[in-house]
């Protein structure tokens, strides 16, 4: 009966010993989780301590004066926003066409599926400022200047310079796979039965994806997006060598214009300010609005999507 | 949703009928301030032009020039004959005006007892062949070098006029900008920095001298202006052929009394007169 | 006509939509191939163009030169000298020391923090732990940067006495920040993925929960953990604004931790504004780039081969 001893204290491979010596691993593991919570905070409170000062309707309305020096950061939010707005034109569509066409029209297992999925997250993984390097090798030098080549007279390249089209572009394809992700988790969760209703109505296939799929995976959608926003609105390296500027004197009005964005300009002002006292104010609201708008798109994301799963879990 | 990204997206791409007069100006951190102040005031003046100023460094600008993406390049030195060569090459023009004069600042840090140095040292320092504070005259501790990238003119300039053409120790950090180098040594001890004079607030300057007999001169207006400073330069304006339209209008405003005494109010040295007088553009 | 009532629509326009579908769906890996070559092109004079080799041939960029008469070969990265250097091994010595820095930072903090928070954490403690990493993960590089060179710095050097403020420790550990939610969810993913019937079959020989943490949840779940581990180097050595801002950017070949470093990717970032198209340093800068992207790609391919054998082993088939 020796071997229904559980308690047995013998070296075989599923006897356990129930002295709990796991109290320290344990706490290590919570300090593990305390540690990282604190990181954040610290970095959030000294950012808040210190930016939150120059927080005001003119600052968040308003150019840079004296060469940074005073004024606000108007130019670099709009700047933002018409990136992040023509990043998701360009980029969003594609990303839910090739969820629904993974999710949808090919089975999990085929070759072509993995072939795109090994795609979808080796993007994932090229380095932000490979990505840059691509822009400017591909999009700069080879798309925009062809376009002057073929339709402007020689001289000052129009498209074939860095501009919001080419950075929009370059932002894109790197956050492609964000959306690509969070569509496809969208669209598992919806019942079977819902598109077989669809099919028994006699709808084709793409009028269940217009009509039922779609309706059905836009949290997921949604979520995706504003992921790739957030990404977008702060990610400098692959902006730098496609279109976003130092300082402008106007807000970009023409795809081909450039244009001022919030990172990057945190970046300028951290680093070549003329004068770094009187900067420090500023950088730090800068720094805060970058990060309390990066944050509200997260804490969004991570809402629509606990209700996703939630509803996966319903099932 | 839909509506607000439509709006927006009209509010981005709107605008582009209305005709303006877009110059470019691009390069130089040093100049920048200077570069920006001249078009604010500019354009306020001249409604219908639209002034584009960009830094990124003078290698940045020269680039740019001779890629045909500015109109106007800022450097803080002059060019190097293979970007001449470069330019001709691409069938650029290329015309060079001074606009305003600079001095290098050499920085210390606030708690440092050193005060002044010579170029012999700056050298010595920056090539790596001084690398401790003690060398100098100052406390036993390792020299921190902090330098700009290698796109700067500043970068350049020293590089030329301090260690004569040697290569800079690899120990030096090299910063993005002025601002980031002042912070620097701000925060650093035995920090040792250099950049317009322009620019330094929380660090020391140094007094340079030019040999070990000559006086320490420390950088200032006066200083630079009368060329008793050792380490001083010409900021200038390159082109693609002679100026010409709206560009020869600006270039000759910066270089009038108007423009020179907005260049002395944002803290760069103005041009002597006379110097200035003979750069304008026929 | 009932909204639920569908039309049989032309056979074509079913057609075409669902070959622009399927066309979309291959942009990640025509984007790959794109970058692949464009990135390629701008680097191959090195191998091609005698020009460019006189000044960067590929022994020029790895091999110890002599550049002066009469002084010691040494690797060098001084592209803008009266004797180009471009040297790479002090780039590719301070990408590694900033890499290794934060690996050894956030393996630790992710995999611990997964397992607490994957075998331990009560439900309520899980609702914060979790969106906390992803808010971690939602700091756009550019903040660390700054954070690094403005805070961490100063806090290091009195800590320690660096001699050089910004180094390699300085910008490894805010690396290692951007790193540990790469690290934390794919090791969290991988241990809740284990079976509950393997847990309750331990359970039910009289094992304690952390036992069966230890003993069984982790070893199975140990592929996942080196994906993430594999995956968070890659990002590690790509990143770029973080080191741009809190490495120093000095291009010292030593083994100290403390001295200044320059990456690879920093690099580009700091040089490639300046130059101009088609010179030597251009054409290195993209090569640069190219092992970067060659790199980064192999680790990726790496990481998702580790995890995909991990959802063999767990659930005994490729899909999910």
């Amino acid at each position: 009966m020796q071997t229904l001893k559980l308690n047995d204290t013998t070296d075989t491979a599923f006897s356990f010993k129930p002295k709990s010596k796991g109290i320290i691993p344990k706490g290590l593991m919570l300090l593990a989780v305390i540690i990282i919570i604190v990181i954040l905070a610290v970095i959030v409170a000294i950012v808040f301590y210190n930016g939150i000062g120059v927080i005001s309707w003119k600052f968040v309305t308003h150019a840079p004066e004296q060469g940074m020096t005073a004024g606000g950061i108007f130019p670099a939010i709009f700047g933002t926003v018409a990136l992040v707005i023509l990043m998701v034109i360009f980029g969003v569509p594609i990303g839910v066409m090739t969820a629904i066409y993974l999710q949808e029209y090919t089975r999990p297992d085929s070759k072509i599926t993995q072939l795109i999925r090994i795609g979808i997250n080796n993007l994932a993984g090229v380095p932000s400022i490979v990505f840059g390097l691509f822009g400017l090798g591909f999009f700069i030098g080879f798309i925009g200047a062809g376009i002057d080549k073929a339709f402007y007279p020689p001289g000052r390249p129009v498209w074939g310079q860095p501009a919001l089209i080419w950075a929009a572009l370059t932002m894109a394809l790197l956050t492609l796979p964000v959306v690509i992700v969070a569509t496809e988790e969208a669209l598992r969760t919806i019942p079977r039965e819902l598109k077989e209703a669809s099919y028994a109505l006699g709808a084709t296939k793409l009028q269940t994806i217009r009509r039922i799929i779609l309706p059905q995976a836009m949290p997921g959608i949604l979520t995706g997006t504003i992921l790739a926003i957030s990404r977008g609105a702060g990610d400098v390296a692959p902006i730098m060598f496609t279109g976003v500027a130092y300082y402008l004197s106007y807000l970009p009005h023409k795809l081909s214009d450039q244009f001022m964005q919030l990172g990057y300009h945190v970046y300028v002002m951290a680093t070549q300010s003329p004068d770094v006292e009187k900067t420090k104010p500023i950088l730090y609201g800068t720094v805060l609005v970058l990060l309390v708008l990066t944050f509200l798109l997260n804490i969004v994301a991570i809402f629509i999507r606990s209700k996703i799963r939630n509803k996966r879990v319903g099932q | 949703m839909k509506k607000i990204i439509v709006a927006s997206l009209i509010m981005v791409l709107a605008g582009s009928a209305f005709a303006a007069n877009t110059i470019t100006v691009k390069g130089s951190d040093t100049l920048l301030r200077l570069g920006q102040r001249w078009a604010e005031v500019y354009m306020k003046a001249h409604p219908d032009v639209v002034i584009q100023v960009s830094g990124g460094g003078s290698g940045t600008g020269i680039a740019a020039l001779l890629n045909g993406t500015t109109d106007i390049c800022e450097a803080s030195r002059d060019m190097k004959q293979q970007e001449y060569d470069d330019g001709k090459a691409k069938g650029i023009n290329i015309y060079r005006v001074a606009v305003a004069l600079d001095g290098i600042a050499v920085f210390f840090n606030e708690a440092n007892p050193v005060k002044e140095i010579t170029l012999a040292q700056l050298k010595g320092i920056y090539t790596g062949s001084i690398t401790n504070w003690k060398e100098v005259g100052g406390p036993s501790h390792t020299i921190i070098l902090y330098g700009r990238e290698n796109s700067s003119g500043t970068y350049s300039y020293f590089k030329e006029f301090v260690l004569k053409n040697e290569d800079y120790a690899e120990q030096t950090q090299t910063l993005p900008g002025t601002a980031a180098v002042v912070n620097a040594v701000a925060k650093d001890k035995y920090g040792i920095g250099y950049g317009g004079i322009a620019y330094g607030t929380g660090v020391k300057y140094a007094a340079v001298k030019k040999d070990d007999k000559s006086p320490a001169v420390e950088p200032k207006m006066e200083s630079v202006t009368d060329g008793t400073y050792p380490i001083s330069r010409e900021l200038y304006w390159f082109t693609n052929g002679t100026p010409a339209g709206t560009i020869k209008d600006l270039l000759n405003w910066a270089l009038s009394p108007e423009g020179q005494k907005l260049a002395e109010e944002t803290d760069y040295v103005p041009l002597p007169k006379d110097v200035a007088a003979k750069n304008i553009s026929k | 006509m009932n909204k639920y009532e569908f039309k049989p629509k032309s056979k074509i326009r079913e057609l075409l939509g669902e070959k622009i579908i399927a066309i979309s769906a291959f942009t990640a890996i025509v984007v790959i191939l794109l970058i692949f070559i464009f990135i390629f092109k701008e680097a191959m004079p090195i191998f091609t163009n005698a020009k460019v080799q006189n000044e960067a041939s590929l022994s020029k960029l790895f091999l110890k030169q002599q550049y002066y008469a009469g002084h010691e070969p040494k690797w060098s990265w001084q592209p803008n000298s009266d004797v180009p250097k471009y040297s790479l091994i002090p780039l590719f010595i301070g990408t590694l020391k900033a890499a290794l820095i934060a690996m050894l930072f956030a393996i630790p903090l992710g995999v611990g923090a997964a397992i607490y928070t994957a075998e331990f954490a009560s439900k309520r403690v899980r609702e914060i732990i979790k969106p906390t990493i992803e808010l971690l993960a939602g700091i756009p590089s550019v903040v660390l940067g700054f954070f690094a060179l403005i805070v961490l710095a100063t806090a290091l050097q009195k800590l320690f006495n660096f001699t050089y403020r910004l180094n390699a420790i300085n910008a490894g550990i805010a690396l290692g920040i951007a790193v540990i939610p790469i690290i934390f969810t794919l090791a969290e993913d991988a241990m809740t993925a284990v079976p509950k019937s393997l847990r309750e079959a331990a359970m039910a020989l009289g094992a304690n929960p952390w036992q069966v943490s230890f003993t069984l949840v982790l070893p199975a779940a140990l592929p996942g953990i080196a994906a993430g581990i594999v995956l968070g180097f890659g990002r590690a050595i790509g990143e770029t604004m973080i080191v741009l801002m809190a490495s120093g950017n000095a291009a010292i070949t030593s083994a100290s931790f403390t001295d200044s470093i320059r990456t690879l990717s920093a690099t580009i970032a700091a040089e490639l504004a300046e130059v101009v198209f088609g010179s030597p340093h251009y054409n290195v800068l993209f090569f640069v780039g190219a092992l970067l992207f060659v790199f980064t790609f192999i680790i990726n391919l790496g990481g998702e081969l580790i995890l995909t054998r991990l959802k063999i082993r767990l659930q005994g088939k490729t899909t999910k």
